[in-house]
C-alpha cells in the first residue's frame, strides 16, 4: 500500500511532440524493412543478386536492340558485324518494319486516318463520362459519338448508322408512351422488344432504300482487313462501354420485385456466366446466323462484338449487383419516403454509391475482357496474335518470337495499367468528395 | 431523458387542433411470414394532433408509422392519408409519400451529396421546383433547424445530431402535412438528443401534424397530446400526456412506465 493520494487532477494538457530522430527516415526504413534479422539480410542480398542477373543479360539485349532491319537476317548481320560476338541483341526491326500492320491489320493503308479519327471521337464522345466537370451539353456528342466511330470504321452508306440509331429512339419513344398509357412492366418489355424487331426486319430495307434514294457514304472496308491492335480496340472499347449499362439493368433486374424481369436477368446471366467466352465466340462465328432471318449477312466482327458484350455484362452485372447489395437499406428507405419514384431513386441515390463501391470489380472485369479480346484469333480474326503469327509466317521474319510478343504484351500492359490507375485516381477523387 | 420543461417553456398557443382527419387507420393487421405484427390497429389523426408513440421494443410501434408511408405494407385493413387511401398503386404511393414526412432513426441522408443537395434533391425531382428555388428554400430550412453554415459539407462531417436536423429540414423542404419520426433520437449521443428535440418542439409549436416513436417521455410531455403505448403489435392504451404519466389504466403500462422513469 502507498500512501500516494488517490486524486489527481491535471493542469496542463501536454502539447503534441516530434517522434525521436531514429524512428524517421531511409536508414530506419531499410534496417526495419530489409535488414531486420540476419536471415532477412541474406534473403535481401540475395535478391539483389538475382535483380542484377535478370537486368545484366535482359539489358544489353535490349538496348543494343536493332531497329533498322527489314529482315531476320538482315538483323543478324548487323548484329554479327557490331557485336563482339558474345552478346545477343533483340531484333526490334520487325516492329518498325511491320508496325502498320501490327495497329491496323489489313485495313487499307490510305484509309488509316479513319480509325485514328474513331478512336479520337470515342475519346470526345468518352469525355463528359470521365470526368464530371465537363459540360453537360457534351454528352450530345456521347450519344452520337458510337454511330460516328462505326461509320467511319466499316463505312459504306451512312444511312445505315442513322437506320440503327433510330431503333433506340424506337426504344425510347415505346418507353414513353407504354409506361403512360399501361404499365412500366409492358413499357420495358416493350422497349426492348420493338427495337430489336426494328433492327431485324426494318433497319436494313429502310437504310437500303434511303440510300438508293440519296447515295451518302465513303470507301466500304470488310472486317476482314481488320487487325491488330485496332481490331482488340475496337472489340474492347465497344464491349466496355456497351456492357456497363447493360450489366447495371440487369443487376437492377435481378433485384426486382417483378418475377418475369429477375427469372429473365438470373437466366441470362447464369447462362451466359456459366460457359466459357471461347464457346460464346465459335456461337457467334458459326451458329448466329441461323437464328438470324434469312438473307441478313451479319459481319462477323459485329458478332464477336456483340458476344464480348452480352460476356462482359454478365459479370459487370453481378459486380454491381455487390455494390447493391453492400447500401444499406435505409438509402433506399430513404428515397422511398421523399417521394422518389424507382428510377430516379436508383439514379440519384443508389447507383452513384453502388457502382462507387463497385469500381474495383468493374475496372477489373474491363481489364479482363480486354485481355480475353485475344481469344478471337481462334476464330480466325487477326487480333495482335493473330497477326504476330501471320508475320513470323513470312519469309523475312520467320524464326522471330521474344520481340514480337514482347511488344505485344508491353502494349497490353499499358492499356490494362492505365485503366486501373485511372480507378484508383477515380476511387481517390470519389472517398475525398464524400467523407 | 432529458428534462425539456425545465430548460425552455413551450408555446402552445399554435398547436390547436383541427376537426379535420389528417389519418386514419380501420382494423389494420399485418404479417411477417406468419408472424403477426400488428394487429387490429384503429388509429384517427385529427390535424395538427401530435402524437407520442411508445411501448417495449418489438411491439410494433415501428412498424405501425412505416406503414402510414408505406415503407411497409399492410395485409388486412385500410390506411387513409390525406384522403388517399393506400392501396399497391404506385402512383397513390408516391405521392402520399412527397406529402409525409419521414426521419430515421439512422438519418438516412444520402452520404455522396453535400447537405444543400440532400434537401435539394426531392423538391427538384418530385416536385419540379426550379434548382435556384429549391436552394432558397432548402437553405431557409437549413437556418431553421440552425446549421445553413454546413450547407456545403457532407453528411458524414457532421455530428450525429447535426445529421438528425438535415434529416429533417430534408422533410421539410417538401412541405409536408405530416411528419413522422421512427425514434429520431434513438442513435444520439445524450448531449446531442437535446438539439434535435428542441428543432422537434419548434416543429410542434407551429401546428405541424406529427406522429413520433421516442423514448423521450419529457418531449412527450411536454408537446404530445396524445401518448399510445403499444404492446404485442397491439395499442394498449392512449391518453393525454399528463392522465397517461400519472394516472396509467393497464398494468402493462405502469409495468413499462415504471421501467423507463424508475431508473
Amino acid at each position: 500500500m502507498s500512501d500516494t493520494p488517490i486524486t489527481y487532477v491535471r493542469d496542463t494538457m501536454l502539447p503534441q511532440q516530434a517522434p525521436p530522430t531514429s524512428e524517421v527516415g531511409p536508414v530506419r526504413w531499410a534496417r526495419e524493412n530489409l535488414f531486420s534479422s540476419p536471415m532477412n539480410a541474406i534473403l535481401t542480398i540475395l535478391s539483389l543478386y538475382i535483380v542484377y542477373t535478370v537486368i545484366s543479360h535482359v539489358g544489353p539485349w535490349l538496348i543494343n536492340g536493332i531497329w533498322d532491319a527489314d529482315s531476320l537476317s538482315e538483323c543478324r548481320e548487323i548484329i554479327a558485324a557490331k557485336g563482339d560476338g558474345h552478346h545477343s541483341a533483340a531484333c526490334f526491326g520487325v516492329i518498325t518494319a511491320r508496325w502498320h500492320q501490327l495497329v491496323f491489320g489489313y485495313y487499307p493503308s490510305e484509309l488509316y486516318w479513319r480509325p485514328v479519327l474513331a478512336l479520337l471521337v470515342f475519346f470526345v464522345g468518352i469525355a463528359p463520362v470521365l470526368f464530371p466537370s465537363l459540360p453537360r451539353k457534351l454528352f450530345i456528342v456521347s450519344m452520337v459519338a458510337p454511330f460516328l466511330c462505326f461509320w467511319l470504321l466499316w463505312g459504306g452508306s451512312i444511312w445505315l448508322p442513322i437506320s440503327i440509331a433510330l431503333g433506340f429512339g424506337v426504344g425510347v419513344v415505346a418507353f414513353k408512351l407504354l409506361s403512360v398509357s399501361v404499365s412500366s412492366l409492358v413499357a420495358i418489355i416493350g422497349a426492348i422488344l420493338l427495337p430489336l424487331i426494328y433492327w431485324l426486319y426494318l433497319s436494313g430495307p429502310l437504310a437500303a432504300g434511303l440510300a438508293s434514294i440519296v447515295p451518302l457514304g465513303i470507301e466500304f472496308v470488310p472486317s476482314r482487313s481488320f487487325g491488330g491492335f485496332m481490331l482488340s480496340i475496337v472489340i474492347g472499347l465497344s464491349a466496355i462501354v456497351i456492357s456497363l449499362p447493360l450489366g447495371i439493368l440487369l443487376a437492377l433486374g435481378r433485384q426486382s420485385d417483378l418475377f418475369i424481369i429477375k427469372t429473365c436477368a438470373v437466366v441470362f446471366i447464369e447462362v451466359i456466366r456459366g460457359v466459357p467466352l471461347i464457346v460464346w465466340l465459335f456461337t457467334a462465328q458459326l451458329l448466329l446466323n441461323y437464328f438470324l432471318p434469312p438473307g441478313s449477312n451479319f459481319d462477323l466482327t459485329l458478332r464477336v462484338i456483340i458476344m464480348v458484350t452480352l460476356f462482359a455484362s454478365a459479370y459487370i452485372a453481378e459486380v454491381v449487383r455487390g455494390g447493391l447489395a453492400a447500401l444499406p437499406k435505409g438509402q433506399y428507405e430513404g428515397g422511398d419516403s421523399l417521394g422518389l419514384n424507382y428510377w430516379q431513386s436508383m439514379q440519384l441515390i443508389i447507383l452513384p454509391q453502388a457502382l462507387k463501391i463497385s469500381i474495383p470489380g468493374i475496372v477489373n472485369t474491363f481489364i479482363g475482357l480486354f485481355k480475353d479480346t485475344t481469344l478471337v484469333v481462334f476464330i480466325g480474326l487477326f487480333d495482335p496474335l493473330g497477326i504476330a503469327s501471320a508475320i513470323r509466317a513470312t519469309t523475312e521474319w520467320n524464326g522471330i518470337y521474344w520481340e514480337l510478343f514482347l511488344f505485344i504484351g508491353i502494349m497490353f500492359f499499358i492499356s490494362c495499367f492505365s485503366m486501373g490507375r485511372y480507378s484508383l485516381y477515380l476511387e481517390k477523387k470519389l472517398q475525398r468528395e464524400h467523407r | 431523458m432529458v428534462e425539456l420543461t425545465q430548460e425552455r417553456a413551450v408555446d402552445r398557443s399554435q398547436m390547436q387542433v383541427s376537426d379535420e382527419v389528417a389519418i386514419e387507420i380501420r382494423n389494420m393487421n399485418k404479417w411477417y411470414g406468419t408472424f403477426h405484427v400488428l394487429r387490429d390497429i384503429n388509429l384517427t389523426v385529427q390535424r395538427g394532433e401530435r402524437i407520442v408513440i411508445c411501448g417495449p421494443s418489438g411491439s410494433g410501434k415501428s412498424t405501425l408509422i412505416r406503414c402510414i408511408n408505406r415503407l411497409e405494407e399492410h395485409q388486412a385493413g385500410d390506411i387513409i392519408v390525406d384522403g388517399t387511401e393506400l392501396s399497391s398503386d404506385l402512383k397513390n404511393i408516391d405521392k402520399i409519400r412527397s406529402e409525409v414526412g419521414m426521419c430515421f432513426q439512422h438519418f438516412n441522408l444520402f452520404p455522396h451529396l453535400t447537405i444543400l443537395e440532400n434537401c435539394t434533391l426531392a423538391p427538384i425531382w418530385v416536385r419540379n421546383t426550379p434548382k435556384k428555388e429549391a436552394e432558397e428554400i432548402a437553405m431557409h430550412f437549413l437556418e431553421k433547424v440552425k446549421i445553413p453554415d454546413q450547407a456545403h459539407k457532407y453528411p458524414g462531417m457532421l455530428s450525429g445530431g447535426q445529421q438528425q436536423r438535415v434529416a429533417i429540414a430534408r422533410s421539410l423542404c417538401m412541405k409536408p402535412r405530416i411528419m413522422l419520426f421512427d425514434e429520431p433520437t434513438s442513435a444520439l449521443d445524450p448531449e446531442m438528443i437535446k438539439e434535435v428535440l428542441d428543432t422537434m418542439i419548434e416543429l410542434a409549436e407551429e401546428g405541424m401534424t406529427m406522429l413520433c416513436v421516442t423514448h423521450e417521455m419529457g418531449f412527450a410531455q411536454a408537446v404530445a397530446n396524445r401518448v399510445i403505448f403499444m404492446d404485442q403489435g397491439q395499442i394498449v392504451e392512449q391518453n393525454e400526456p399528463t392522465e397517461f404519466f400519472n394516472n396509467p389504466q393497464s398494468e402493462r403500462t405502469q409495468l413499462f412506465l415504471s421501467q423507463i422513469i424508475g431508473h
